[in-house]
């Protein structure tokens, strides 16, 4: 079975309107770039989106040019003072997009939990926090935890370095960070990835994102993304 | 009235002076990113970085030097030190509420009197930038917060209560700023240690909560 795909664009070939969308990477690190402006080339609407961040060098934001997000499920979207506004915070202070802000690593282990088949865990983050909102809080050997439920996904959009073409996935650098989560935690998981090789030509023992979790590849370009601030 | 005492870069190496060989350090955004150039010589001392870095160095300055898949959670670029891994955020966030991280440094907004920190939010255009901070401040073993004693008007931002939306309750263990270093303790706050040329009732008077004295000396810089 070849899951590898000519573009990007032929990649997001059945993308509803509506869709929910992970998209990986950390500000600059991992982000998806090709798969993300080839959803914006489609215009695909009323999407939900989770990320780590939007509008911080991520390129995430040119989707709020043709309002494309209904909603975003991120930990860094609004910040304190901004001399230059992101279009998503344009957005926001008009009420024209939703946003759950959910502390970072509340995130990265609802995404985790989604893919293991695990539907909610206790965590300490975020008691007696706004976080903490109509949510289920329990004690546990004397400490607070709050329950928090797992994220899933319809598509995950993530980068790689090399990927073969079973969908095997070798990252670079710290651009693991949540592709490689967000890999098994959506029905249709799209890899972008700067080389694509032959079964057998990656060290079983340096795999990190095992074929199982990936049904699509394209081979795009990295491209220079920089945070601006 | 209010004092300067010392600069951001002075508060940075103040908390250096609390790290120690062996410990696994993360620290935030702002301020605290400061406090990688003053850690002790000759100690070994492991950055972590949520995005999924342990051991990274310094800040790249040489803008040629730009590697955009190696950078700290501030999205500054960083070298790596020998010995160094990578991993993605789930593991990342298991060493933090973990317990496996010894020391955050976070940047404060306000501290209250019980050590509630906030520092992610004026509450004033809704949504926010929560980050690591939240799960920082509950998860790391001691928390340590750096800032400016006051606001830039000269209000305090040590209170009785916090007024902005928090980060995380009873979570702060010690604040250094420009004018003082106050422990948060079971009794309430207690002032260790004041900036050279600083008065004990001079922090006081900034301060909008109690602060206990007991045996102040002033910082050795």
């Amino acid at each position: 079975m070849d899951k590898v795909f000519d573009s990007a664009a032929a990649a997001l070939h059945d993308m509803p309107d509506g869709a929910t969308i992970m998209f990986g990477g950390f500000v600059s690190a991992g982000s998806p770039t090709n798969l993300i402006l080839a959803l914006y080339e489609k215009g695909t609407k009323d999407l939900t989106g989770i990320a780590n961040n939007i509008g911080l060098g991520d390129n995430l934001d040119v989707l709020c040019e043709k309002k494309q997000l209904r909603k975003m499920i991120a930990s860094f979207a609004i910040r304190a003072s901004a001399k230059r506004q992101s279009l998503f915070e344009q957005l926001y202070a008009k009420g024209e997009v939703e946003l759950e802000l959910v502390p970072q690593g509340t995130l990265a282990e609802r995404i985790r939990a989604g893919g293991a088949g695990i539907p909610a865990f206790y965590t300490p983050t975020g008691v007696g926090t706004v976080v903490a909102a109509g949510k289920r809080v329990e004690t546990f050997d004397g400490r607070q935890y709050l329950m928090e439920r797992a994220l899933l996904a319809d598509f995950a959009f993530i980068r790689g370095y090399k990927a073969d073409r079973l969908g095997n996935l070798v990252y670079r650098k710290a651009s693991r960070n949540f592709n490689e989560i967000m890999a098994t935690a959506a029905r249709v998981t799209i890899a972008e990835v700067e080389e694509i090789v032959e079964p057998g030509e990656l060290d079983p023992e340096s795999i990190v994102t095992q074929s199982v979790f990936v049904d699509r590849i394209v081979k795009a370009p990295s491209h220079d993304v920089r945070w601006f601030n | 009235m209010t004092f300067a005492g010392l600069t951001r870069e002075l508060i940075a190496l103040r908390v250096a002076r609390e790290l120690e060989d062996g410990m696994v350090v993360n620290l935030g955004i702002g301020l605290p990113t400061l406090v990688a150039n003053f850690l002790p010589e000759g100690a070994d001392i492991v950055l972590h970085a949520e995005n999924g870095i342990l051991g990274y160095g310094g800040i790249v300055a040489d803008e040629a030097e730009f590697d955009q898949d190696l950078i700290n959670a501030g999205g500054q670029p960083v070298t790596l030190t020998p010995g160094a891994s990578f991993f993605d955020s789930a593991t990342s966030f298991a060493m933090i509420r973990g317990g496996h991280v010894d020391v955050t440094v976070l940047g404060g907004l306000q501290v209250s009197a019980r050590g509630d920190l906030a520092n992610w939010s004026v509450g004033s255009r809704g949504g926010g930038a929560i980050g690591g901070a939240m799960d920082l401040a509950a998860g790391a073993r001691r928390v340590i917060v750096a800032m400016e004693h006051t606001t830039r008007d000269g209000e305090p931002r040590i209170l009785e209560e916090c007024t902005y939306p928090l980060t995380a309750e009873c979570c702060v263990d010690l604040i250094i700023t420009n004018l003082a270093v106050i422990e948060v303790t079971s009794e309430g706050l207690v002032l260790r240690e004041v900036a050279p040329g600083v008065g004990a009732d001079e922090v006081q008077a900034v301060t909008a909560a109690q602060i206990a004295f007991s045996g102040v000396k002033v910082m050795d810089l």
